[in-house]
């Protein structure tokens, strides 16, 4: 009989092997699928995790995963902090959004001047807005004990409807014949997000995601920040004991991950995506929370899981149209990894011992 | 480089199988679709999917149509087309508004593939657009649902407030009007055009309002559905002919039918002689269908119904024929003057008897 044991200490081992068993997994069963689907698995796993890397036009598809990936791994780095002091902030797409909305509005209402302070503003003002955008769950709950995942997740169903009324109103194109999206950022050179250097897909938010990157690692290991993180995460009480304010602890890592959050929307919003539209957003608030665990909340993790989830986005690409894929399997694989790495997650917290059957 | 080593290795047949033998390729005319919702989803893209297989129906081996589903309007959309192109697509059809900019941002990478996008307004040297005149379709239906309700409220589900879709609304209307004068429309803003839980939503909210008819531009069967579930609600299919509800809650639908639009477009580009154009085309040219009148409809209604529409076909009515005013009173058409194209493509007002704003 397989019994599972609560080991006293989390194993080392395990919880860096268990995001690897789980992408093997994800693989293994992911190629199952595509088997049923008539597809042979061996091509499909191939064409979604190393033709984007490998292939003839992989000096096209390389500076795509840092288009894709930026935004995951900077939201993803804000939103590890919280969840590692047990802070559930589940509304990173709304901050997104009101981040992007504040960056492109700040753009928009300099338009047509040309200086160069219109984009570090645009900056300020992007992640100011996420900020915000966090903080009325924040302040909410060290105020009143609301439960922070319920209202930082309907903040995103109200920043949709913001997104909408923007996009149908105020910031509308006046030249765009009556059709609702903003004025294109990246034809507006002061405000543009461009690529640094050309080809390369190397944006200001590729930029930013790699020193938050830095800049968390070394909060983590170094800083007594991290240290407050960790402990209120593992023992609350302990935390307490050693002089952390849990309410300030709430506030400090709601803002940072809304930060983050709206400085990834402006990074898009100014680059990639260039207008402000009913449907600007596209779920990374939502995949990073998968990042952020694939990653074990730890910023180098982070980084590999934000590199692998934006690997499938366009190997699922590349495998839809040229192996006749349909959209729902790729999806279907995505939400595999966290499923399996979940799953996988017991072994480091339990031990399986198969124990003969006692008789009572 | 990298191709070689592929192919040394034990998945040689996967790699040619993936990325295709330049030569092989080079014979065949590759045409890409790039779709906004899935093929299954019984309207839009699925009326688009059938004008793919109309393709290779017609061409057979000469063809080969790749296909990329649920792209979002935005940097995914970019890359997408990209990939196709560079995968050696001769032709490119992207099937949303929302792909406008990104349409002419990869077709001014690609100056040899030739792009089409669907119900734009920016044209290049390689990008061509084409809409059909489905208000043309709206007045049809706009006169069996005003002939048909009893409480004399209609329900409509628009998509986004964007020209194409108030139109669709002013062309119901008025003709709704014109055989019931006491005919009040409601109109529900779902800001999505594929979003079976929201569109079930808006219609639910519309038949509780009295409303025993319901219009929709959106997409999905959802409000047929929640129209079969509350009885005496009449609905028409949208884009695609949702016959699976017929004969009630579904009288009759609009029908997209791009086939022979694909078909010819394809066949210029395999003779060399594509060209830049804008089409507009509606019933008489065959792009937009009435779908079978069901027998829930009284047969003089029926008999107007498609006296309506052959009258259309051939051009002796226009949905849009003098004396109408504007919502604010102003007169748009004098008596017996039809609208200009111009007119109606930027269209972003209400006629008069259409109550609320649109919204800005």
């Amino acid at each position: 009989m397989i019994v599972l044991e609560k080991r006293p200490q989390p194993s080392r081992g395990w919880s860096y092997a268990a995001p690897v068993l789980a992408v093997v997994l994800t693989m293994v069963v992911g190629g199952i699928l595509f088997a049923a689907l008539g597809k042979n698995p061996v091509t499909v796993i191939r064409t979604i995790f190393l033709d984007p890397l490998f292939s003839e036009f992989a000096w096209f598809y390389r500076p795509q995963l840092l288009i894709k990936g930026a935004p995951l791994v900077l939201i993803a780095i804000g939103l590890s902090f919280g969840f590692r002091a047990g802070i559930w902030n589940i509304g990173a797409e709304g901050q997104y959004i009101i981040g992007a909305l504040c960056g492109a509005g700040v753009g928009l209402a300099f338009y047509p001047m040309e200086t160069r302070l219109v984009f570090p503003l645009m900056i300020l003002a992007g992640a100011f807005g996420g900020w915000v955008w966090a903080m009325i769950p924040g302040v909410l709950k060290v105020k009143f004990g609301t439960n922070e995942i319920l209202v930082s997740l309907m903040l995103v169903y109200v920043a949709e409807s913001l997104l909408a009324a923007m996009a149908l109103g105020p910031m509308k194109n006046p030249e765009g014949m009556g059709f609702p999206g903003s004025r294109n950022l990246a034809q507006y050179p002061s405000a543009a997000n461009l690529e640094l250097f050309a080809g390369t897909g190397m944006h200001w938010g590729v930029v930013f995601a790699l020193i938050a990157v830095i800049f968390a690692y070394i909060a983590l290991a170094k800083h007594t920040f991290g240290f407050h993180v960790r402990l209120a995460g593992q023992a609350p009480r302990a935390a307490r004991f050693a002089g952390v304010n849990p309410g300030r602890l709430i506030l400090i890592c709601m803002g940072l991950s809304g930060a983050l959050a709206g400085m990834a929307g402006l990074f898009e919003v100014a680059g990639p995506a260039g207008q402000v539209t009913i449907d600007f957003n596209v779920g990374y608030g939502f995949t990073a929370i998968i990042v952020a665990f694939l990653g074990r909340l730890h910023p180098v993790g982070i980084l590999l899981a934000g590199g692998l989830m934006a690997l499938t986005y366009i190997g699922g690409g590349i495998a839809q149209s040229n192996l006749g894929l349909p959209a729902a399997a790729i999806s279907l694989l995505q939400g595999m990894l966290l499923f399996f790495l979940l799953a996988v997650d017991v072994l480091t917290h339990y031990r399986v011992r198969f124990a003969a059957r006692k008789v009572a | 480089m990298k191709r070689r080593t592929l192919l040394a290795t034990g998945v040689a047949a996967a790699a040619l199988v993936a990325t295709g033998l330049p030569a092989l390729a080079q014979d065949k005319t590759k045409v890409g679709f790039v779709f906004v919702g899935p093929v299954g989803d019984g309207g839009w893209t699925y009326e688009h999917n059938q004008g793919r297989l109309a393709i290779e129906e017609e061409f057979g081996d000469a063809v080969e149509t790749v296909f990329v589903e649920s792209v979002p309007e935005g940097p995914d959309a970019v890359r997408v087309m990209q990939q196709m192109a560079l995968d050696g697509a001769d032709l490119i059809f992207t099937t949303s508004f929302g792909y406008m900019d990104q349409t002419m941002e990869v077709a001014a990478k690609f100056p040899d593939v030739k792009f089409e996008h669907a119900t734009g307004f920016k044209t290049a040297d390689n990008v061509s657009t084409y809409s059909a005149r489905f208000y043309e379709g709206r007045a049809v239906q706009g006169h069996i649902a005003g002939n048909l309700t009893k409480s004399n409220v209609i329900g409509y589900i628009g998509s986004f407030p964007i020209p194409e879709v108030v139109r669709g609304i002013n062309a119901s209307f008025l003709a709704a009007k014109a055989v019931n004068p006491d005919v009040q429309f409601k109109i529900v803003w779902a800001y999505t055009w594929f979003d079976p839980a929201k569109e079930a939503e808006a219609a639910n909210v519309l038949i509780e309002q009295g409303a025993d008819v319901i219009l929709q531009h959106t997409d999905s069967t959802a409000p047929q559905a929640a129209a079969q579930a509350a009885g005496n609600v009449y609905t028409f299919g949208q884009a695609s002919d949702m016959a699976e509800y017929a004969p009630m809650p579904r009288v009759s639908s609009i029908i997209d039918n791009w086939g022979p639009y694909y078909v010819e477009r394809t066949k210029a580009v395999m003779d060399g002689t594509w060209e830049t154009q804008q089409v507009w085309e509606g019933i008489g040219d065959g792009m937009v269908g009435i779908g079978d009148i069901t027998d829930a409809v009284p047969a003089e209604v029926k008999a107007s119904a498609e006296a309506l529409r052959d009258a259309i076909a051939a051009g002796e009515t226009h949905p849009f024929t003098g004396p109408v005013n504007k919502q604010d009173g102003s007169v748009w058409l004098a008596d017996g003057e039809t609208a200009d194209d111009g007119t109606l493509l930027g269209m972003n007002f209400y006629v008069e008897g259409i109550e609320g704003d649109i919204p800005q």
